[in-house]
C-alpha cells in the first residue's frame, strides 16, 4: 500500500528543528535554574548574605491544597485539620453582606461547592503562613528566646529550648503558631529552611502547580521575588500593627486579614 | 470525620491553628491569685504607712495570708508550661523584651525584698519570745528563725519598726508592680483587640485590691468565728469602707474601657459585640457585672447607710466580698478566656473545652485555689496573726 501521508524532507525537519531550537534551550534553561536562589550547595552556607521573603500572587492560586498538604508531608505537622505551617483560605464574596470564608482542613481535600443560593460577587483563594516578620511579635515576647530570627530574616523555633508557655502563639496576630501535642512546643513555618539552606526551594513553593508561591530574597537582583514586588501591587496582612511582614502578597483583597 | 469534629461549636471562620485554646483555667487562677497577694498587701501597708489604726486586728494576717497566696500564685503558671523543668531558663537565660521573662524577677523581689523580709521584721520580738517560750523542737525551729537576731531591747526594737516602715513604702509600689504587670502581659499583646489596652495594668491593679480587701473581710470574719472571739466592727467597717471606695474606682475603670471601645468602635467591635452576646453574657453581664460589681457595692451602701444592727451589717459585709470574689474571678476569666474565644481574623468564634483531670484540668485548678487556704492555716499555727485590740479599746471605737 502506497504511503499518502506528506514526507518531511530531512533538510526541513532539521530547519524546523534550528528554529525551535532557543525554545528548548530557555525551557532547559529554566528547569535547571529552579534552584537558584542559593549558591552554596557544599556546605559553606553563609546565612549572613541572605534575607529571605515570599511572595503570593492570589491571582495565581487555585485553592488546590497542594502546598499545605506538601507542607505538612515535608514538615511531618501533626496529621489533625489544626496543625497548619501553611493553609488555604477560600474567600466568597457576596453581591449583599459578609464576606465568607473557610478552609476545610486546610484546604488539602479541596473546598465544598459554593451553595447555589449565594449571589457571589467575587470569590479568590489565599494562602496563609508565618509571615517571617521583620518586626515579629512573638520574637519578643518568648521568655527565654526560644523563638528568635536567624541572621537571614527566618523566625524559627529552637525546640530543645521552647518551655512551652504559649505566650508566642497569643503574640502571633496571623494564628500561623501552634504547640505540637507530642513535643510540647511551638511550631510554625520555617520556609523549609532545612532546605533553603541547601539550596533548595520551600515544599510549598516547590509543588505549586501554578507558581502563586515565589521564593528568594528582595535584596538580590537575580531573584524571582525581587521581580515580583517590582511589578506587583504589593501588600502585606495587618500593616496597622507594624509587624513589617515579610510575606508579600499580590492582588490580596481588603477583605483579607 | 476530623473536620467535621474541629468544627464543632465554632461560628464564621477562625483561622486553623486557633482550634485549640492555649490559656485555660490555669491562666485564670493565675492572675486572680496575684491579685488576691497584691490586695492583701495593700490593704495591710493602709494601716503601716497611712497609720489607719483601724485595721490593727488584719494587719499581721493580711501579710500572712499575702504570703501564703504568694507561694501558690507561680504554681498554676508552671502547671500550665509544655515544659516545666525548663521554667528555670526563665531565670538563667530571661528574654529582656519579654514582659513574661520578668515575672520570676518580679515575683522574687516581692517575696524575699518585701513580704518575708516585713514579716520577719514584724515578728521578730514574738519569735525571740517563743524560742524561750517553747519547748522540744518548735524551740528550735523558732530559734532558726530569729536567724540569731535575738536581741529585742528596745533600740532593736524601735530600728525594726523604722526598717518595717521602710519596706512597705518600698512594698506599696513593689505590690503595683506585681500585678500591673500581670495586666501589662494581657495588655501588651497588639494581636489580640479583647486584651491590647493602656487601661489593662491598672484595671487589673484595682480589682486586685478590690478582691484582696474582700478576701480579708472573709479571712477576718471566719477566722475571728473560729477563735470564738467578738468581731471588731471599727475594723470590719473600714475594711467595707475602703472596698467600697476601691470597688467604685475599679468600676468606673471598666466602665471607661468600654465606652471607650464602643464609642471607638475599630474593626473588632462587631465580633467583640458578637461575642459578649454569645459566648460572655453569663461570666461578663451577669457574674462580672450585677453579682459581682453592682449587687456588693449596693449591699455595702445599705450596710453602711442604711441604719441597720450590727448582724445585718456583717452579713451583708460577709455576703458582699463573697460575690466580690465570684465578680473578681469571673473577670479574669472574661480576660484570659475572652481573649482566645474569637478568632483573630474578627470573623469567628470558638469555645473553651474544659478538662476534668491532668495538670491543666478543673481537680487541678480546685486544688490551687484550695491550697493557700490550707497554708494560711499552717501558717497561722505556727505564726499566730492574731492581733485584737482590747475589749474596752473597742468599745471605744466603736461609741465614737
Amino acid at each position: 500500500m502506497k504511503n499518502d501521508k506528506p514526507k518531511i524532507e530531512r533538510r526541513e525537519f532539521l530547519k524546523n528543528c534550528s528554529s525551535k531550537l532557543p525554545a528548548f534551550v530557555l525551557l532547559a534553561s529554566t528547569l535547571g535554574a529552579r534552584d537558584l536562589l542559593a549558591a552554596e550547595t557544599n556546605g559553606d552556607y553563609d546565612p549572613t548574605r541572605h534575607d529571605y521573603a515570599m511572595g503570593i500572587d492570589i491571582h495565581r492560586c487555585i485553592g488546590c491544597g497542594r502546598c499545605a498538604d506538601a507542607c505538612k508531608k515535608e514538615n511531618k505537622a501533626p496529621p489533625q485539620p489544626h496543625f497548619f505551617r501553611t493553609w488555604v483560605e477560600r474567600y466568597v464574596i457576596p453581591v449583599e453582606g459578609e464576606a465568607m470564608v473557610d478552609s476545610p482542613n486546610g484546604g488539602i481535600d479541596g473546598f465544598p461547592k459554593i451553595d447555589d443560593d449565594i449571589d457571589v460577587l467575587r470569590s479568590f483563594f489565599v494562602p496563609k503562613l508565618c509571615n517571617h516578620c521583620a518586626n515579629p511579635p512573638c520574637v519578643q515576647v518568648c521568655p527565654v528566646g526560644a523563638t528568635y530570627t536567624s541572621r537571614d530574616g527566618v523566625v524559627l523555633v529552637d525546640d530543645s529550648y521552647c518551655v512551652g508557655c504559649r505566650y508566642c502563639i497569643q503574640a502571633c496576630p496571623y494564628g500561623a503558631r501552634y504547640l505540637l501535642p507530642d513535643t510540647h512546643v511551638a511550631d510554625k513555618c520555617t520556609f523549609c529552611y532545612h532546605r533553603i539552606t541547601k539550596g533548595h526551594l520551600p515544599a510549598c513553593v516547590e509543588v505549586c502547580p501554578t507558581q502563586a508561591r515565589i521564593f528568594g530574597e528582595v535584596g538580590q537582583r537575580s531573584s524571582p521575588l525581587r521581580r515580583f514586588v517590582r511589578f506587583n501591587d504589593i501588600t502585606v496582612l495587618k500593616p496597622a500593627l507594624n509587624t513589617k511582614p515579610k510575606v508579600y502578597y499580590a492582588g490580596a483583597d481588603g477583605e483579607v486579614r | 470525620m476530623e473536620t467535621i469534629i474541629a468544627n464543632i461549636g465554632t461560628t464564621g471562620y477562625i483561622y486553623p491553628n486557633e482550634f485549640e485554646l492555649h490559656w485555660g483555667l490555669l491562666i485564670v487562677i493565675y492572675p486572680y491569685l496575684t491579685g488576691l497577694v497584691a490586695g492583701a498587701f495593700i490593704l495591710a501597708s493602709l494601716e503601716r504607712v497611712f497609720n489607719v489604726k483601724e485595721l490593727m486586728p488584719v494587719y499581721r494576717l493580711s501579710l500572712v495570708t499575702a504570703l501564703a497566696f504568694l507561694i501558690v500564685a507561680p504554681l498554676p503558671l508552671l502547671a500550665h508550661l509544655g515544659h516545666p523543668e525548663r521554667s528555670y531558663e526563665m531565670f538563667l537565660t530571661p528574654h529582656t523584651a519579654s514582659a513574661m521573662a520578668m515575672f520570676g524577677f518580679v515575683y522574687a523581689w516581692y517575696l524575699m525584698a518585701v513580704l518575708l523580709l516585713e514579716l520577719w521584721l514584724d515578728y521578730r520580738r514574738d519569735i525571740v519570745r517563743w524560742s524561750h517560750e517553747k519547748t522540744g523542737l518548735t524551740r528550735y525551729f523558732y530559734r532558726f528563725a530569729t536567724l540569731g537576731a535575738a536581741d529585742v531591747s528596745p533600740q532593736a526594737l524601735a530600728f525594726d519598726e523604722k526598717a518595717s516602715r521602710f519596706i512597705t513604702i518600698i512594698g506599696v509600689p513593689s505590690a503595683f508592680l506585681l500585678h500591673g504587670y500581670v495586666g501589662f502581659i494581657f495588655g501588651s499583646v497588639k494581636a489580640n483587640p479583647w486584651w491590647s489596652s493602656v487601661l489593662m495594668p491598672i484595671v487589673f491593679l484595682f480589682s486586685a485590691i478590690v478582691s484582696g480587701i474582700a478576701l480579708m473581710v472573709l479571712v477576718y470574719m471566719i477566722t475571728t468565728m473560729f477563735r470564738w472571739k467578738k468581731i471588731d466592727m471599727a475594723c470590719l467597717n473600714k475594711l467595707a469602707s475602703y472596698l467600697l471606695y476601691a470597688m467604685i474606682v475599679d468600676f468606673s475603670l471598666e466602665l471607661l474601657d468600654f465606652i471607650q471601645r464602643l464609642y471607638e468602635s475599630e474593626e473588632s467591635i462587631l465580633i467583640l459585640r458578637d461575642m459578649i452576646h454569645n459566648r460572655l453574657f453569663i461570666s461578663l453581664i451577669v457574674s462580672q457585672i450585677i453579682l459581682g460589681s453592682v449587687a456588693p457595692m449596693v449591699a455595702i451602701i445599705l450596710g453602711k447607710l442604711g441604719r441597720v444592727p450590727d448582724e445585718m451589717k456583717r452579713m451583708l459585709f460577709f455576703i458582699a466580698a463573697i460575690l466580690v470574689q465570684v465578680g473578681i474571678f469571673s473577670t479574669r476569666w472574661n480576660v484570659v478566656i475572652g481573649g482566645q474565644l474569637f478568632s483573630k481574623s474578627l470573623r469567628g468564634l470558638t469555645v473553651y473545652k474544659l478538662d476534668l483531670f491532668g495538670l491543666e484540668g478543673l481537680f487541678m485548678a480546685v486544688t490551687l485555689l484550695l491550697a493557700p487556704i490550707v497554708i494560711l492555716y499552717v501558717l497561722a499555727k505556727i505564726f499566730p496573726p492574731w492581733m485584737d485590740r482590747p475589749e474596752a479599746e473597742v468599745a471605744a471605737m466603736e461609741t465614737k
